[in-house]
């Protein structure tokens, strides 16, 4: 991985267009096609290609483990708090309606939130995923490396 | 005729369905069992997918002009699907990881003969 | 307020506590968490049990979209039921779980656990509140996922395999499950329970509903592990850890059967059921199953292994009376839902004790424990004999109801088989139970008698569970009562 100067160059040109086109997916969801799912998984297929290039160790400096499992954690609670949230103020679950003053801004603003909440939790279990199997299989190359050397 | 080329949609749902209903069934690989499984819920998706489709019936996005749109609702239920269908996939494959730690394989058959030798 | 929101909260509260629990440290903490919730939920549905037992419906509407158009939970008696046993097992089973957690599974995996533990709840719950189809299939994946990773959690590494046998079974059937909804959806346009069944007399007569039928018997079927469809049961629930295969034992059959009896019953009628051969299908294959399996669990060495094969003969007696389709039938099965989940989970709680002490659930490996553990042997025996039938314990009543049911339409043979199979009962249960007491301490477990008696924690849960067992067994007014009003509106058009 020292040389490949093409792909380093590509992918530090790339990455920052598939982030920003991540974001156009998720926030431009409630008009056109997308959402948090779609989102989701283009933002971690940019910190993915990342690791591809760079290492995982580079990746996960990026984002550590840890720093994910809490995101998709606060995803799934941004969910439900926001149903929670709609519950609190005298509607049904999820009843996007009472979130603001009329309720076309309530759907809005409701459907905003929750797919910021579905994003998040997507894009970090799909790193996870990715991290959980390449460090696994890394764990078993370094001690294979290892035992050859003994 | 008509039966063949007027249910196409159908027909390749059912062979690809049968292929990756085969897989699974047939194979004592773990890892291409997944796989079968895999192309055995793709069918499903698309057999969502192509019921959804109303003839001459636009993308469903709400534009000027267009007052006939596809039905939505199975892309809506198949994303949830193709969700799940991700989660299945990931948690297969872990547990196959798991298995080649442990048995030091993953063909069926060797797995088998460890645990009777036991 | 909470009242208006009920049977949504026994849904969402576990699905909030899950992420909480997962971002814990590992330690107590994960654990007081879900035990408070699972007791929460246990509370809320005792109300939600309350609010419906007069024979009112409650309707949900998520997000305030009408039905059939928005998702709705439609709770009668029989979802209220089945969401009190779930919840009621798992408010037991997670006190008991504790030490038999720090003892089965690493400590770095203890939040994980009870998060997995919380998801499951979740789907489980949400299989029972839920009317509509393709939700239920969401929150049947939701279970399904959450107990392919409690199973493997298991100590032995056969516990990877049986994993990875019922992910692969479990995904099947759910697959089918879909392409059954799909087909449905197809023909009428609806996924909402109630709406379907008001559209879909007019069409019996197509082939697509037909099949579509077929897709998610057999879907359902490889769920609920009706034979010969059971092959991933008995090593799921041998190579789990304790506490997991007490908790899927007692719920996660329960719930796919109630799936069943609301898709014959409700969704489709049972005069579509008795124009296919689905139900002398299911009575045959019944048969097989308890027979069968009974045989087979006689056989068995390992005491889990050996409830598991009971637990698919059992399965068994539930499909029967779906089978028979007669208001007495369902009532049977609903009756034997709630009280095989009160019997099981008491035999899988006693056994997990011994486990606990002896570090192995081999038969061989129990010789003489019963007199270091006396009231764990209590326990074993008072519910091998609710297991069994024997007058005075829940099993009773619910055989009783079954030998009724078939009784009234002249079928002598499953009345035949129904006795045989508690013969067989009688049989497997003395196994253990001659293991347990009548079998002197063997060279091989001369550490037996250094045995103590389960830790109070244990013998608490499990000890409710026993004496609901008996309690049930005289007081039938909850079980018959909430099962006959269930069924008063599972199957409509009866009135008595």
């Amino acid at each position: 991985m020292k040389h490949n100067l093409i792909l380093r160059v590509v992918s530090k040109f790339l990455i920052p267009l598939i982030i920003l086109f991540a974001l156009y997916v998720q926030f431009h969801g409630d008009f056109g096609p997308g959402g948090g799912f779609q989102a989701g998984v283009i933002f971690s297929a940019a910190i993915i290609l990342y690791g591809l290039v760079f290492g995982l160790d580079k990746a996960k400096r990026v984002i550590t483990p840890y720093v994910l499992r809490l995101l998709a954690s606060l995803g799934v609670l941004i969910y439900a708090g926001t149903g929670a949230a709609t519950i609190l103020l005298g509607g049904n679950f999820l009843q996007y309606g009472v979130l603001a003053s009329s309720q076309l801004a309530g759907q809005h603003l409701g459907i905003l939130v929750i797919e910021l909440g579905v994003g998040m939790t997507v894009m970090s279990v799909m790193l996870i995923i990715f991290f959980t199997f390449a460090e696994r299989g890394q764990a078993v190359l370094n001690s294979k490396i290892e035992s050859e050397r003994e | 005729m008509d039966m063949i080329l007027g249910h196409y949609n159908y027909w390749m749902v059912i062979i690809i369905m049968m292929a990756g209903f085969y897989t699974v069934i047939s194979r004592g690989n773990l890892v291409k069992k997944i796989v079968g499984l895999n192309i055995f819920q793709v069918s499903v998706f698309l057999l969502y997918i192509s019921i959804g489709n109303v003839k001459d019936g636009a993308t469903p996005i709400i534009e000027k002009g267009v007052d006939l749109y596809s039905n939505p609702l199975p892309h809506v239920l198949i994303l949830t699907a193709i969700v799940v269908g991700v989660a299945t996939t990931a948690l297969g494959l872990a547990l196959v990881v798991r298995i080649k730690e442990a048995y030091g394989t993953i063909e069926e058959d060797d797995i088998h003969n460890q645990d009777q030798s036991l | 307020m909470i009242e208006n929101h009920l049977s949504l909260l026994l849904v969402v509260l576990p699905l909030l506590a899950a992420p909480i629990v997962a971002v814990l440290p590992n330690g107590r903490l994960p654990w007081a968490v879900s035990t408070l919730v699972s007791w929460s939920v246990f509370y809320l549905a005792a109300w939600q049990l309350m609010n419906v037992n007069t024979g009112n419906v409650i309707s949900y509407e998520l997000g305030g979209w009408a039905p059939p158009w928005g998702i709705e939970y439609r709770i009668d008696a029989a979802n209220a039921l089945v969401a009190l046993i779930v919840s009621g097992i798992a408010a037991l089973t997670l006190p008991y779980a504790l030490k038999s957690v720090i003892k089965e599974i690493p400590q770095q995996q203890h939040a994980l656990f009870y998060a997995a533990f919380m998801l499951c709840l979740t789907g489980l719950l949400g299989i029972a509140q839920t009317g509509d189809i393709f939700n239920l299939f969401v929150f049947l994946e939701i279970s399904s996922l959450s107990s392919y990773a409690l199973i493997s959690l298991g100590k032995k590494r056969q516990a990877l395999t049986a994993a990875y046998q019922y992910l692969i079974m479990g995904t099947i059937g759910a697959t089918f499950f879909i392409i059954g909804v799909g087909l449905l959806y197809a023909m009428t346009g609806t996924l909402n329970m109630a709406d379907l069944a008001q559209r879909l007399p007019e069409l019996y007569e197509h082939r697509t509903i037909h099949t579509a039928f077929a897709f998610i018997m057999v879907g359902f079927a490889l769920k609920l592990a009706l034979f010969p469809l059971h092959v991933w049961l008995p090593n799921a629930y041998t190579y789990a850890p304790t506490v997991v295969t007490i908790f899927l034992a007692a719920t996660a059959t329960k719930v796919a059967v109630y799936v069943m009896l609301r898709m014959v019953f409700t969704v489709f009628s049972f005069t579509f059921i008795e124009s296919t051969p689905a139900d002398e299908l299911f009575l045959l294959l019944c048969v097989m199953g308890i027979l069968g399996m009974s045989f087979y669990a006689i056989y068995q060495k390992d005491s889990k292994r050996l409830l598991a094969y009971s637990s698919v003969a059992q399965i068994g007696y539930m499909m029967l009376g779906i089978g028979l389709g007669s208001v007495l039938g369902a009532t049977a099965t609903l009756v034997h839902l709630f009280n095989h989940a009160l019997m099981k989970g008491a035999l899988f709680m006693a056994i997990g004790a011994l486990v606990y002490r002896v570090g192995s659930s081999r038969l061989e490996h129990f010789s003489g424990l019963g007199k270091q553990m006396p009231w764990t042997f209590a326990a074993i025996v008072i519910g091998g004999l609710s297991l069994i039938g024997v007058p005075g314990t829940a099993g009773f009543i619910s055989k009783w109801y079954l030998v009724l049911a078939a009784i009234e339409q002249q079928n002598w043979l499953i009345v035949g088989v129904i006795l045989i199979g508690s013969l067989l009962a009688v049989i497997y249960v003395w196994k253990i139970v001659e293991v347990l007491y009548f079998k002197a301490t063997g060279e091989m477990e001369q550490h037996n008698t250094a045995v103590k008696e389960a830790p109070l924690m244990m013998l608490i849960p499990m000890w409710v569970l026993v004496l609901a067992n008996v309690y049930f067994g005289f007081n039938t007014e909850l079980t018959v009562g909430t099962a006959q009003q269930a069924v008063q509106l599972l199957i409509p058009g009866v009135n008595k």
